[in-house]
């Protein structure tokens, strides 16, 4: 009599009240998060520009008009528009254009090895302290609160001196100086989660520590940290373009950002857009990760908004 | 049965004492952590510390000797209690590239980085604390829009790039400040070092020329260090009176038929003076953090600069103590903005 209606179209299956099916039920979720983020406006314009960079970096070689490490020093510090070369030449007549589009590559190869290698070193210590609670507790969140107490950047630059210099060194330096922030989160969520029933349930099935942990409290905490994440990804470039400014993360003749202003610095009054244009990309990453930081806040975390 | 009472309460430690301790406990610890992770960066360093001492071409015999000197065939642990003793003295060793002990450096460079930091965040407040209550009073108009533009972008500005645009801007088409350094070269060494501040020094002995050039030069790295306080600091403000001017009392304040201004600034904003005291001392802690890319744009000699150069030279000494003594000033003023909070704030009780 009750025949339930067959949805016609897809955005309609996504939208039913009454999902049929647990694949259903989270694609419906995810649609919805999009919804949230698309009503954004600002949230849309750093996807967008983050899109924008992450295609400039993989089509790098078909859009580069040149070899990003070929001199012509008969074209140095030429102006923009020169002869083909759309952002100008350097100090060393190389094409300031295609470096941009490879030094993209670098950038979002920087953001997203800190982005999985931070947070999950604070998620082992944060669950870890939280499950385990006691004095390896204490013992571990003393050592989270010693590491916040150092100001990052002067922490990762001692971890650079420790380490030498290079971008796979400043990639660690920046996430030994990242991790304590989410280990709180990590180890403030097992608190909540450790005594619920579902935990208690499980463990008189027979599941030992380690299954808890990594089965059952580390995708609960997972959502939190995506946020923080999202939010501290600007964060992240930017310490990565310092320490390439100071000429202890890529090496030259690295098409690395900061590397590229540092360099420019030296003709920053004759020959302006050496150091100007990598600046300006910076920017543009940064500003993307935080527009679109901020969205994600909104839509993952409902009761954190404002 | 009247004595055993007054026995125990005379017993009983009050509570602000207890508070107290333990702060002091978490200090302790947080400090001898932060000494002890200085020391291991400094004993995983690839540089050899005893060729650092005696140089490439010293024979075997003296490398021995100086390798025992130094205390390096002893454990690990005593090594790091050696270190300790030495810190608490304010002995950081000796910088090999300025020959002198790095407790000298430091207190010539400390005070420069200190002058650039709190101008920088006197600037920050004086703009940041007004722009954040009137982005809170007059929520979604265009002034709360600009609030946001100025935090989203503060937030977003690599420092260094914005102090390379600030000098081709200002210094080099504009002509409107001085360039990079601290003072210009004919003034060097006219004023006698009494604070180490060059503004107070040079006012206190009444060198005003001094005054307008290393004012004419610390201007512009103060105001770049000062708007990226005023990005944090506005925002905190408009965060803080939003949640002030929602509560009832500013509704019965307004329905008593006070004036808007006596409303916003005698009832909420007194309520967020402590919150507000406690976010400018973080403030000024990440300026001092903020100062090391800013210092090595401006050529300015604080403890920014001496870290990044000595870094540069493999000059380990001079590294690790400067990081101690910037570790423990930022700890030094998170612990600040904490008590005050908890003693200050009735709430927190």
């Amino acid at each position: 009599m009750n025949t339930p209606t067959e949805p016609t179209t897809l955005r309609a299956w996504l939208l039913a009240e009454t999902p049929t099916s647990r694949r259903q039920a989270r694609a419906a979720s995810w649609y919805q998060g999009w919804l949230t983020l698309r009503s954004n406006p600002l949230t849309m314009i750093g996807l967008i520009i983050l899109v924008f960079i992450i295609v400039c970096a993989i089509l790098a070689p078909v859009l580069a008009t040149h070899d990003p490490f070929a001199q012509n020093l008969g074209e140095r510090l030429k102006p923009p528009g020169f002869d083909g070369h759309i952002f100008g030449t350097d100090s060393l007549g190389r094409d300031i254009y295609s470096r941009l589009l490879y030094g993209a590559r670098i950038s979002i190869y920087i953001v997203l090895l800190v982005a999985m290698v931070a947070p999950l070193l604070g998620l082992i210590i944060g669950t870890v302290a939280g499950y385990a609670g006691g004095w390896a507790d204490v013992v571990l969140m003393r050592i989270t609160d010693i590491f916040l107490a150092f100001p990052r950047l002067v922490l990762a630059l001692a971890f650079v001196a420790a380490l030498g210099a290079g971008i796979e060194n400043a990639v660690l330096a920046i996430s030994l100086t990242a991790w304590p922030p989410y280990a709180r989160i990590a180890r403030a969520e097992t608190l909540t989660i450790r005594n619920s029933d579902f935990i208690a349930a499980i463990r008189l099935q027979g599941a030992g520590p380690m299954r808890i942990v990594t089965r059952h409290i580390w995708p609960l905490c997972i959502s939190s940290l995506v946020i923080r994440v999202t939010l501290d990804m600007a964060g992240i470039i930017l310490t990565a373009a310092g320490l390439g400014f100071l000429g202890l993360g890529a090496q030259p003749p690295s098409p690395e950002w900061g590397a590229m202003i540092s360099e420019g610095r030296k003709y920053l009054l004759d020959y302006w857009w050496v150091a100007t244009i990598p600046g300006l990309a910076i920017f543009a990453i940064s500003l993307a990760f935080n527009l679109l930081g901020d969205g994600m806040r909104d839509v993952l975390d409902p009761k954190g908004g404002q | 049965m009247s004595d055993s009472t007054t026995g125990a309460a005379a017993l009983t430690i009050p509570p602000w004492i207890k508070k107290t301790l333990s702060t002091a406990i978490t200090v302790i610890f947080t400090i001898l952590g932060l000494l002890f992770v200085t020391f291991m960066i400094g004993r995983v360093m690839p540089v050899d510390p005893v060729l650092a001492v005696i140089g490439e071409r010293a024979t075997q015999a003296q490398y021995d000797a100086t390798y025992i000197a130094l205390g390096l065939d002893k454990p690990l642990l005593v090594q790091f209690g050696i270190y300790l003793g030495d810190v608490l003295q304010g002995d950081f060793g000796r910088s090999i590239r300025t020959g002198k002990q790095v407790s000298e450096d430091l207190a010539r460079a400390f005070p420069a980085t200190m002058e650039l930091a709190t101008l920088g965040t006197l600037i920050g407040v004086v703009i940041g604390v007004p722009l954040g209550v009137l982005a809170a009073v007059k929520r979604g108009s265009w002034i709360d829009q600009i609030a946001r533009l100025v935090g989203l972008v503060g937030y977003s500005m690599p420092i260094f790039w914005l102090g390379l645009m600030g000098l081709l801007v200002f210094y080099g088409i504009l002509g409107w400040v001085a360039g990079p350094g601290r003072v210009g070269i004919f003034y060097q060494g006219i004023v006698q070092p009494q604070t180490g501040l060059l503004l107070v020094d040079s006012l206190l002995q009444g060198q005003f020329a001094v005054f307008r050039d290393a004012f004419s030069h610390i201007i512009l790295p103060a105001s770049l260090l000062g708007y990226f306080s005023l990005a944090y600091i506005s925002r905190m403000t408009r965060s803080f009176m939003l949640e002030q001017l929602s509560a009832e009392y500013v509704t019965t304040a307004r329905v008593k038929g006070l004036s808007e201004w006596e409303v916003v600034w005698r009832h909420a904003f007194r309520n967020i003076r402590i919150q507000l005291i406690t976010v400018i001392a973080l403030a000024y802690a990440n300026l001092l953090e903020g100062s090391v890319l800013t210092e090595i744009i401006f050529a300015w000699p604080g403890i920014g600069q001496y870290i990044t150069t000595s870094l540069l030279a493999n000059d380990m000494n001079s590294v690790l103590g400067g990081t101690v003594v910037i570790g423990v000033i930022f700890v030094a003023l998170n612990i600040f903005s904490d008590l005050l909070y908890r003693f200050f704030d009735p709430r927190s009780k």
